[in-house]
């Protein structure tokens, strides 16, 4: 029964052999052959095939001279001796030796040697001690470090705040943990440093704008819709942010908040504000920038902010909506991965938003003695100030800038000796740091000027008068 | 019997295989190791590790009660989307409801689904010094971990098992503390500034020099966060056409600062130099990938004490291979430092090695020394080029003085230039504890990872469910200690990882024990299938018979 089965079927088969038509049957024998073909053919690796001997391999390690580890730094490079401050860098500060009036420290609220502060800072050090000796995470949430959150986000009026423990670190954690390969970040030309990293280490796509040109930012957002038209499916999933700050640590300028927020709504794009130099110096209790432009705070997506400015202390916060802030607990690098900040230190920057709770004048004598330095320093012959009349950290830069990068930095030594003879002089000023070849877009050399609320009239005239002879000493 | 050799994901490895492993590694080594590199090694330490496999029916469980929550995890987000569920997670603002969606729902699904269910055991406040004791805010839950709430009460005098407080300098009394109240009397909390510009202050140049005689190289460099020093100094050093080999296990620091780099990155198997060696040779032969051009240098990423699985590297074996290949190491001794060698100067101390060396060695300050920074030390021009070059001096604000006063009181105490004992003893009580508590848990039974020298000690758990389960049961019992899932771990080896501290006292260490061996009979953790090995062990480098 079964070989009758068996004949059956084959007797099938022949006959649909016999029935198939020609180009069927010359296709299947293409494959057939193909198929064997590919059987027997040699395989190749991916990668490449060492034809290399043991010998010739021995040889070339053998030669492979690597470059030295670090290339050599002349003993005379400008930026090798630290200028030694001794002692604490307060009002009057003590630099190289010499007694100065300090231009150069952004103390703007003059919290740095304050009674209370101290206090504070030194009773959580006999409570505490001195370091967390862990992550959040693993037994390093203090106390402290809740209350602190609580108080920054009651103080600036948003759900939830989250400290980190280096103040570089927060921008440039806080930007990774939300944009990653794939999204579209558009950044301002003049952003600082730790945005920059933060941007490279999150792989996005970034499209930089010119300084505050809100025409050149729309021009870009345009052109992004238009991509969009031509692939939506990957439009939908792209998520798209602008990175700003609140006043700029490179052109001591603002950015134009309220047509940011315009932008936002009109293209869809999430807007992260980095407030380091503007938190505790703008706004009528000295919430920033939101609070100058009276915008929602809730139209901001994420404000960053370091406290080693104008609070005094070290570290730094984000703060907004739990639904923003809250994934930062598990995915920020520099919160998840680093030890948290030292209670002393946090219990320094809880006592420090006490006092600018409870003495909101601050902030306008503060933005009055900005304008008296602004209007000192102008028609200093060949150096302009630039920045705003409210702003506390201003730069002098050349009056005729040659707008050629290389001719600027010749100008760099005259700068330094600029610098030298005020400190001979006993003003403190320092020229503005960057790391020439790290910077997307270097700034132009200058000097940083800086004004705490602690300078009186007299220090400031003293000052403007030193900056002045200095300068014509130096650059005609 | 005993010395199981090699990372911990090499299954199938049992004793007589394991031995012979052994051997056969040491006549490759007999070529590289010559007669005098062999003496350099102190009295031939022994170097014993366990990695001991997963039992297999254990995995198989591990793997269904994944299964598991994933499947209800599923139910769940269906029962919260449909709103039959109270949906708990924060949602986006109504204005920007049609803006591109922040987050992708399967990011979070774990978050959601797995972490929240035992997120208790993670970011527990406390509320005094982070020393052998510690006391915790007590907190309750009333919908299932997604909101906490204080209760107001504290819990007194949990024994911490958990804070990296090798050497026990985290105090509020003593010399270090004095001299770090002074210190903020002094100078304040902050700084205001950069080094760069107007924040380098005498107290940091004072700290730089007493690192760099600590460590015995030529100089050094302090920062503010130990984070930021690989992150911010790695891209200082290597840039476009320089090759990375990194330690698969290493941290994100280092990963971080290897990606910011821009140069070409390879992993290596951890703590495995033939796969080192492997890389080294092929990079050295073959170039840069399609150019073939020759690398400009090569640098090796390693770690003192891998925190995740308490191991030691290999430290002579990497010297021999950089000095025959001419690559670079990069040493981060952030958990080594202070808690390792005789005069607890780290791995190079305990393998009696010689710092020149080590290229780079970098650490932290958070661990041994009970505040907050990391360092770089090495040879003058290294440290020349960093001031002038590293990202941290030009763009982020320095140490804050009472943190470094606080390293230097606490390293002039381990070096004994206070005029006590006090470091050299509790250099003495870190290892014997160590010693102790490691040979108590192979006698009871767990499955512990690392080195036998490793004051880290992960114990593992394995199951998604006695992550919870263990960390809870040992607050019952007042012990503080620390549980780690994926994404910190492979996803079927969950464990506990103990930090043993110079301030824990043997009645300490006994009642945890008490305790984690109750809670190990309460949840079947008594894994291993080893007998308990005895104290007398193999070396290494004298197997050879």
């Amino acid at each position: 029964k079964m070989a009758s089965g068996q004949q059956w079927v084959l007797v099938e088969m022949v006959q649909a052999f016999y029935e198939a038509p020609a180009y069927h049957l010359i296709l299947e024998g293409i494959l057939i052959l193909w198929i064997v073909r590919l059987l027997f053919s040699k395989t190749y690796k991916l990668q490449e095939r060492s034809d290399l001997t043991d010998k010739e391999k021995e040889e070339l390690i053998e030669e492979w001279q690597p470059e030295p580890l670090v290339p050599q730094v002349s003993k005379d490079h400008p930026s090798l001796k630290y200028d030694v401050v001794s002692g604490p860098p307060s009002h009057k500060i003590i630099v190289n030796g010499k007694e100065c009036i300090n231009f150069a420290s952004f103390n703007f609220l003059g919290l740095l040697d304050n009674e209370r502060v101290k206090v504070c800072a030194l009773a959580s050090l006999q409570k505490y001690g001195v370091g967390t000796c862990g992550p959040r995470g693993f037994y390093g949430t203090f106390d402290v470090h809740l209350e602190l959150e609580e108080r920054l986000a009651k103080f600036m009026r948003t759900e939830e705040a989250i400290i980190y423990s280096y103040g570089f670190a927060t921008i440039a954690s806080a930007i990774p943990a939300y944009s990653k390969r794939g999204d579209i970040v558009f950044v301002d030309e003049a952003a600082c440093f730790s945005i920059q990293k933060g941007l490279q280490a999150s792989r996005s796509v970034i499209k930089y704008f010119k300084h505050n040109d809100m025409e050149d930012l729309e021009r870009l957002l345009k052109e992004q819709e238009v991509e969009d038209q031509k692939n939506p499916r990957k439009a939908r999933v792209t998520r798209r942010f602008i990175v700003v700050e609140g006043l700029y640590i490179n052109t001591a300028d603002v950015c134009p908040l309220p047509e940011l927020v315009n932008l936002k709504y009109k293209y869809k794009v999430r807007i992260f504000l980095e407030e380091s130099m503007s938190f505790g110096v703008l706004g009528e209790h000295g919430r920033g920038v939101t609070e100058h432009f009276d915008v929602n705070i809730d139209d901001i997506d994420l404000i960053s902010a370091n406290m080693e400015n104008a609070v005094a202390s070290i570290g730094g916060f984000c703060c907004g909506r739990s639904f923003v802030i809250d994934h930062q607990r598990l995915s920020g690098q520099g919160y998840c991965f680093s030890a948290s900040l030292p209670p002393m230190l946090a219990a320094a920057a809880i006592e420090a938003l006490n006092i600018m709770e409870n003495d909101p004048d601050i902030f306008t004598i503060l933005r009055e003695k900005c304008r008296h330095v602004h209007k000192s320093l102008q028609g200093i012959p060949g150096l302009k100030v630039v920045g705003e009349p409210f702003a506390p950290a201003l730069h002098l830069q050349l009056e005729r800038s040659s707008g050629s990068r290389e001719t600027d930095m010749k100008m760099l030594p005259q700068h330094l000796l600029v610098c030298f003879q005020c400190l001979d002089r006993q003003i403190a000023v320092t020229q503005a740091r960057y790391l020439d070849k790290e910077e997307k877009f270097l700034p132009s050399p200058s000097i940083r000027v800086v004004v705490t609320i602690e300078q009186t009239e007299v220090e400031i005239e003293k000052a403007a008068n030193c900056i002045r002879e200095a300068a014509l000493a130096i650059l005609k | 019997m005993r010395c199981f050799f090699g990372p911990g994901r090499d299954h199938g490895h049992m004793h007589a295989v394991a031995r012979q492993q052994v051997e056969v590694l040491m006549t490759d080594r007999v070529m590289d190791f010559s007669a005098t590199a062999r003496q350099e090694v102190k009295g031939y330490k022994p170097f014993v590790e366990y990695f001991e496999e997963t039992p297999l029916l254990v995995a198989v469980l591990t793997y269904m009660g994944y299964g598991i929550l994933t499947i209800f995890g599923y139910l769940r987000d269906f029962l919260r989307d449909w709103k039959i569920e109270k949906c708990h997670v924060a949602r986006e603002r109504e204005e920007q409801k049609d803006f591109v969606p922040l987050y992708q729902d399967f990011e979070n699904f774990y978050t959601r689904n797995l972490y929240m269910r035992i997120r208790d055991n993670w970011n527990r406040p406390i509320c005094s010094v982070p020393g052998a004791k510690m006391d915790l805010v007590e907190r309750v839950t009333h919908d299932y971990n997604w909101t906490f709430e204080h209760t107001g009460k504290v819990i007194k005098d949990v024994i911490n098992m958990g804070s990296y407080n090798y050497l026990g300098f985290a105090e509020n009394t003593g010399a270090c503390a004095a001299a770090a109240a002074e210190a903020t009397q002094r100078y304040g909390a902050g700084v205001n500034s950069t080094r760069r510009e107007m924040g380098n202050l005498d107290k940091h140049e004072e700290l730089e020099v007493l690192v760099a005689r600590f460590l015995g190289v030529e100089a050094s460099m302090a920062f503010g966060m130990g984070f930021a020093t690989n992150s911010m100094n790695i891209p200082a050093l290597t840039g476009k056409g320089c090759l990375i080999l990194s330690d698969e296990l290493n941290h994100a620091s280092l990963v971080l600062g290897a990606r910011l780099s821009g140069s070409a990155i390879r992993v290596f198997k951890h703590n495995n130099m033939q796969s080192l060696e492997k890389l080294l040779r092929d990079a050295i032969v073959h170039g840069q990938p399609r150019t073939h051009r020759p690398w400009k240098k090569i640098l090796i990423l390693v770690e003192g004490i891998y925190s995740m699985e308490g191991s030691i590297v290999r430290l002579p074996e990497v010297i021999a291979l950089k000095k025959k290949y001419k690559a670079y190491l990069y040493l981060d001794e952030a958990h080594s430092i202070g808690a390792l060698g005789p005069g607890g100067k780290g791995v190079v101390d305990y393998f009696g090695l010689d710092p020149r060396d080590v290229d780079i060695m970098m650490g932290t300050f958070t661990k041994s020394f009970g505040a907050a920074g990391g360092y770089i030390g090495g040879k003058k021009e290294l440290v020349d080029y960093l001031r002038t070059h590293s990202h941290s001096a030009v763009y982020a604000t320095s140490m804050s003085p009472p943190v470094a006063q606080q390293i230097i009181a606490s390293m002039k105490c381990i070096m004994g230039e206070d005029g006590t004992n006090l470091g050299r003893e509790r250099l003495q009580q870190l290892s014997e504890n160590t010693t102790y508590f490691r040979r108590r848990l192979h006698e009871m039974g767990f499955i512990i990872y690392g080195n036998e020298d490793s004051p880290v000690v992960p114990m593992m758990l394995y199951m998604p469910a006695k992550i919870g389960a263990f960390g809870r049961e040992m607050l019952k019992r007042n012990i503080g200690t620390v549980v780690v899932g994926f994404p910190a771990t492979p996803i079927i080896e969950s464990r506990a990882r103990f930090c043993i501290s110079a301030a824990h006292t043997r009645e300490m260490l006994d009642t945890a024990l008490t305790a984690i061996s109750e809670v190990g009979d309460l949840l079947q953790l008594k894994y291993s299938r080893q007998k308990t090995p005895s104290l007398e062990e193999d070396a290494y480098l004298e197997s050879q018979d």
